[in-house]
């Protein structure tokens, strides 16, 4: 009698048995490889990531805000600029793990190679997650830094606002990786651009206070995240750290790791048959 | 001899569909055992099983002494896949591209560096240690796939056609590398649909077709089993069939052989094909070839004529 290599029950569905990530260090190894290849190309990547906000702020700052005047008590482009260093994280992480993302996932086949070393899965959407909320991060930080020339930075807690960027990265990282997951092709990204990042873009409170909209549409805006992405960052540009500033945050961690788990688990779908 | 991969009644369904149907195999230590079969035989699927790539539906299969499904981290620090799709870090240059798999590893980068380079020398890659994945021949990045295979050192390198579309040099070479690391002790899986690399690289081989192994020996066994010592091809005039053609050379099947046919060749399997072809009266003008049997017989005979797309 030969020896069995081991039991021989079916061993079947055991991928969607395990409902929390299966997640090591090695993610890290995954963030590492993206970020090696950024520093190749990182300067095109750095005026994309800059340019759009500097010129919202431009245009709007100082073109619009001259009929506006002042929102909330202060003058328009203050009023405004909290908002547009959430916005650019927000894009950066989502154009990170989407097009990004994809194009590794399905042409370059680079989660394939990945898996045939010990790194898991599971440490891979860690891993590029992580990658978007540092582009997250790194297009927060340009954004504070132009905001810091323009001389609209005028509290230290503003300096949060680097952690906060890495934190709506993450959160948007792992909507995206959802939405990655889900896509048969590039053009399904044109719809979540449409339908959600363009909307949270606009009706968030960047613009204008969230309290001018009509109460419905209000308790729409409080289920977006970049609501209240804007709303800490206003916060902490003027120097408010209290209460709210602790809600909103938490309202982003809890959303963040929701998704995060979602995303695992549509990715595992997507790519263990 | 120790066991390396043991499969029991491994199974693979994809839906409805069965890709490998309830194998069984065993390699050993220091062999090179390889998966012949055409295209859609499950080659790959039973591959992707072994790297613990695509989950088992049914059966046991360990690898190393594990079982690859509950250790998976283990089993694949300890194996080196060589995939059959190109899957190099095109955003990454040749070296980079090693040094960062070997992070995946969890390889210092000193001990990596020094790996990586005696490899690429190894495998004749050196000088492209600073290219661009995409400046190199389809033969370099071959090489260079199982350069990334072996980064970590392991006991065990599986390869998914190593050399399909390569040219006949590139194609040696990656032979001569393949049987140089056979004699440093890898043990080596490879599928193939080329006979002749089946019968230079393998110690044994199985031929599977439609998810089931349909024999399993060494190439010179099989071959003998299977296609005999000597093949006679006859080659059919316009119109004729197989008994026709009987007619015209001599009568019947010869004792001793076998006959097959073709869309336009008969082809006369025997052990004495010598003896044969003085008994046969072939008419002047028509096309034969007397040869020694091989690989390619058997698996002909075994998964039959007709194109697989």
């Amino acid at each position: 009698m030969r020896e069995r290599a081991g039991p021989r029950q079916p061993v079947m569905a055991r991928r969607s048995s395990r409902l929390l990530p299966d997640l090591t260090w090695r993610a890290v190894t995954v963030w590492y490889r993206d970020a090696r290849v950024w520093t190749t190309f990182y300067k095109a990547s750095v005026i994309g990531n800059l340019g759009e906000p500097l010129l919202y702020l431009l245009a709007m700052g100082w073109g619009l805000g001259r009929m506006v005047g002042t929102v909330d008590g202060v003058p328009y482009i203050q009023f405004l600029a909290p908002g547009l260093v959430c916005s650019t994280a927000m894009y950066a992480a989502t154009f990170e793990c989407t097009f990004g993302a994809f194009t590794r996932m399905t042409r370059q086949h680079t989660y394939n190679a990945i898996l045939a070393t010990p790194v898991s899965l599971d440490e891979i959407v860690a891993g590029e997650i992580l990658w978007g909320a540092t582009k997250g991060f790194l297009s927060g930080a340009a954004m504070l830094l132009v905001m810091a020339l323009f001389g609209l930075v005028t509290s230290l807690w503003a300096l949060l606002a680097l952690a906060l960027s890495f934190l709506i990265g993450l959160l948007f990282s792992a909507l995206s990786m959802i939405v990655t997951a889900k896509s048969p092709s590039y053009d399904f990204f044109s719809y979540y651009f449409t339908l959600a990042i363009a909307p949270m873009f606009l009706f968030s409170g960047i613009f204008f206070p969230v309290g001018n909209l009509p109460q419905w549409a209000q308790t729409v805006a409080w289920f977006l995240p970049l609501t209240h992405g804007v709303s800490a960052s206003r916060d902490l540009f003027a120097g408010e750290v209290g209460w709210r500033i602790a809600s909103d945050t938490l309202w982003l961690v809890v959303f963040f790791l929701a998704s995060f788990i979602v995303a695992v688990r549509e990715i595992r779908k997507r790519m263990v048959l | 001899m120790s066991i390396v991969v043991s499969a029991t009644d491994l199974t693979k369904r994809f839906g409805s569909f069965t890709a490998v149907d309830g194998i069984s195999f065993e390699v050993l230590k220091g062999q090179c055992f390889g998966f012949l079969g055409p295209n859609g035989a499950g080659k790959t699927t039973t591959m992707h099983m072994i790297t613990n790539f695509l989950p088992i539906t049914q059966g046991a299969l360990s690898v190393l002494g594990l079982e690859v499904m509950t250790n998976a981290r283990v089993v694949k620090a300890r194996i080196g896949v060589v995939p059959q799709e190109n899957n190099l870090d095109t955003d990454l240059k040749v070296l980079e591209n090693l040094l960062v798999y070997s992070r995946y590893h969890g390889i210092p980068l000193r001990q990596a560096r020094g790996r990586a380079m005696e490899l690429l020398s190894f495998f004749q890659l050196a000088e492209h240690a600073r290219s661009p994945i995409e400046q190199l021949s389809g033969g370099m990045q071959r090489r260079l796939l199982i350069v990334r295979g072996l980064i970590n050192e392991p006991e065990l390198l599986i390869l998914d056609e190593p050399t399909t579309g390569l040219d006949p040099q590139a194609r040696h070479v990656i032979w001569q590398k393949l049987r140089q690391l056979q004699a440093q002790g890898v043990t080596l899986i490879l599928t193939t649909h080329y006979m002749e690399e089946a019968e230079q690289l393998c110690d044994r081989l199985v031929i599977i077709d439609h998810g089931r192994i349909l024999v399993e020996g060494t190439p010179r066994d099989l071959i003998r089993k299977h296609a005999g010592q000597e093949v006679i091809e006859v080659r059919l005039r316009p119109g004729e069939d197989r008994e026709r053609c009987l007619e015209t050379i001599g009568g019947t099947v010869p004792e001793g052989a076998e006959v097959e046919c073709s869309a336009d060749t008969l082809f006369i399997y025997s052990a004495d094909a010598a003896k044969i072809l003085t008994d046969l009266a072939i008419d002047p003008g028509r096309t034969i070839l007397h040869r020694r049997a091989t690989l390619e017989d058997v698996f002909l005979r075994l998964t039959g004529r007709e194109l697989r797309e």
